[in-house]
């Protein structure tokens, strides 16, 4: 114990630099799991942790035998396992072609195009969506009718809405993911290049051969670290742009949509509670498993 | 000559899958653009156009006119932005600067501690219990404190930065007296300022993109920073409420052009400082996946 004071004493003004930082994780992570509990509650917001009626195992019941548990928790995976596929593939996929072209100039315009999406909100994307899907005045059905087909009506076609919002989500981060794999590639060794235009090797060869080989641990430690979070839907995104149109739920709606509505709109927060302490204890273990397997294939990729 | 020509031809794919790509992300910014100089009517009868029958800057005037509510969340936006990313930067350089300090025996400890709330999140109720609690709701300081105000992320990405610098320039100040403070103010900070300026830059586009806090934990439409005032003038007649025109409006409003003038208005500053944006942001992204 005196090496504990001591050791504070001694650095005194270290440890005051780091106080505020400290206090601010412990009041809005630490302090905040006793909250977990609620979802053993019936919880009333006058009566608060210590005064609401305990249940047990209620919260959970009724989440798991009501038929939002499957949509929402199938919802959240299919779409992030989309996302983080597609993402990675084309993501990859324009670092490998920006690697074969010698022209910084047009490497400087594109990348600068391509990087902008990423900087703006999933509220500012909905907009542009909103331009190119809406049924009456949209691009998408304008181009839908020049070649004479019907308007389809984009926002209660639930069945549609994956394949849009990975096409969002590609158009939005894709650019960005590009750059660490640009980095990636550009740590290669130039002369393994050189002998293999000796050996008289094509572009295509090059590519397939030495360059995607080698950037494979950057891309599957990313996309492990980004398994972790598989069972976070990207709130932000759903509810930005889907919003409240139910006719869309059956596809869209995840459990990150789910527990806001049963928190804000419905305004159970127990149920709430119950959801998100589900997700967290799963997001935990996956968290674990993708790091176990990293640490066992990439050992220097691993989260700890 | 064969080869030659082969390569010439795959060249090209190249080029054009790239300028593919690079339109498609632009399309969509342009469109917007334009809508928001079209003619209501020309969009009305036409849908929306990327080459407008006709031209009106409408839009912009009913915003003008009408939007003090807009204006209003403009202020509160870039008040939130500047407030926010300067606590949330000075939070984060001073707790970097003691994780970097190899001096601070529990430091391992501290790493662990901010380490295990990037693992597990108590999630949304918890944290929503927790803001009410502190009477986070209903002021400023509910867009400013909760969610966006330090990033262990972030931490970690400065402390990385300070660990690169040689070991001497803090031994060196400890001999001639210094102690941590003036060692961290007066040679961490101004030899870190590039990778400071990367984090300041990414809190400000949380904050500036921010509508989460405002949903969550506002209830005063005064306080409705930009991005939430966006999120509620999705339908038409929310626009109407928005922008009030008289007892009665017998000429339609520029509905669709005041909206995306609205949404233009509000990229206008991530344009504006796109060149630093972008340069930091790459620096930062490359930074980061290479050491954290």
């Amino acid at each position: 114990m005196t090496s504990f004071f001591r050791e504070i004493v001694r650095n005194k003004y270290s440890y005051l630099l780091i106080l505020p930082a400290m206090a601010y994780v412990f009041v809005f992570f630490y302090a905040t799991y006793p909250y977990l509990l609620i979802a053993f509650q019936r919880f009333n917001y006058q009566q608060g942790l210590f005064g609401s009626e305990w249940i047990g195992f209620e919260n959970f019941k009724f989440f798991f035998s009501s038929r939002d548990a499957i949509r929402v928790t199938l919802n959240t995976i299919e779409l992030n396992v989309l996302f983080l596929a597609a993402g990675t593939v084309f993501a990859v996929a324009i670092a490998l072609l920006f690697n074969e072209i010698r022209s910084r100039l047009f490497v400087k315009i594109a990348q600068t195009t391509m990087i902008f999406p990423s900087f703006l909100s999933w509220i500012i994307v909905s907009y542009m969506m909103y331009s190119l899907f809406t049924t009456d005045y949209g691009i998408i059905n304008q181009a839908i009718q020049a070649f004479g087909g019907e308007p389809v009506n984009w926002y209660s076609k639930a069945e549609a809405w994956p394949a849009i919002l990975v096409a969002m989500k590609v158009w939005k981060d894709a650019g960005m993911s590009s750059i660490i794999y640009l980095a990636a590639i550009a740590g290669i060794d130039g002369s393994l290049y050189e002998s293999a235009d000796i050996d008289g090797a094509t572009r295509w060869r090059k590519m397939t051969r030495i360059t995607l080989p080698l950037i494979a641990p950057t891309i599957a430690i990313l996309t492990l670290l980004n398994l972790g979070k598989i069972f976070y839907g990207d709130f932000g995104m759903i509810y930005a742009i889907i919003g409240d149109n139910g006719v869309l739920y059956p596809t869209t709606d995840v459990i990150d949509t789910y527990v806001f509505r049963a928190l804000r709109q419905i305004g159970d927060p127990s149920n709430a509670a119950a959801v998100g302490l589900f997700q967290s204890t799963v997001g935990l273990l996956l968290v674990f498993f993708a790091n176990w397997l990293t640490r066992r294939y990439f050992k220097e990729g691993a989260l700890y | 000559m064969r080869t030659q020509r082969r390569i010439s031809f795959s060249t090209a794919t190249i080029y054009a899958a790239l300028t593919l790509f690079a339109a498609a992300c632009l399309l969509p910014v342009l469109l917007t653009l334009m809508v928001s100089v079209t003619q209501e009517d020309s969009i009305v009868n036409n849908g929306y156009s990327l080459f407008p029958a006709a031209f009106s800057l409408d839009g912009y005037r009913t915003i003008f006119a009408n939007g003090a509510l807009i204006f209003r969340g403009y202020a509160v936006s870039i008040f939130v932005t500047a407030a926010g990313s300067l606590l949330a930067l000075v939070v984060t350089a001073l707790a970097a600067y003691t994780m970097s300090n190899p001096n601070v025996k529990y430091r391992h400890f501290l790493a662990l501690y901010f380490f295990i709330t990037m693992l597990f999140q108590g999630g949304l109720v918890p944290w929503y219990l927790m803001c009410t609690k502190l009477g986070l709701t209903s002021n400023i300081l509910a867009l400013i404190v909760p969610n966006l105000m330090f990033n262990a992320f972030n931490m970690f990405l400065v402390k990385n930065f300070m660990e690169s610098l040689p070991s001497a320039l803090r031994e060196s100040a400890y001999i001639d007296g210094a102690n941590d403070l003036r060692i961290a103010f007066r040679i961490y900070m101004p030899l870190c300022l590039p990778v400071l300026a990367t984090v300041t830059l990414f809190y400000a586009l949380a904050y500036w993109n921010d509508w989460f806090n405002a949903i969550m934990l506002l209830d005063d439409k005064k306080l409705y920073p930009l991005q939430y005032i966006l999120f509620q003038l999705r339908s038409n007649i929310q626009m109407l409420e928005m922008l009030p025109t008289g007892a009665n409006a017998a000429y339609t409003l520029p509905a669709e052009s005041a909206k995306m003038a609205t949404v233009v208005i509000t990229i206008g500053p991530i344009v504006f400082l796109y060149p630093y944006l972008q340069r930091y942001f790459v620096k930062g992204l490359v930074i980061g996946s290479v050491k954290g």
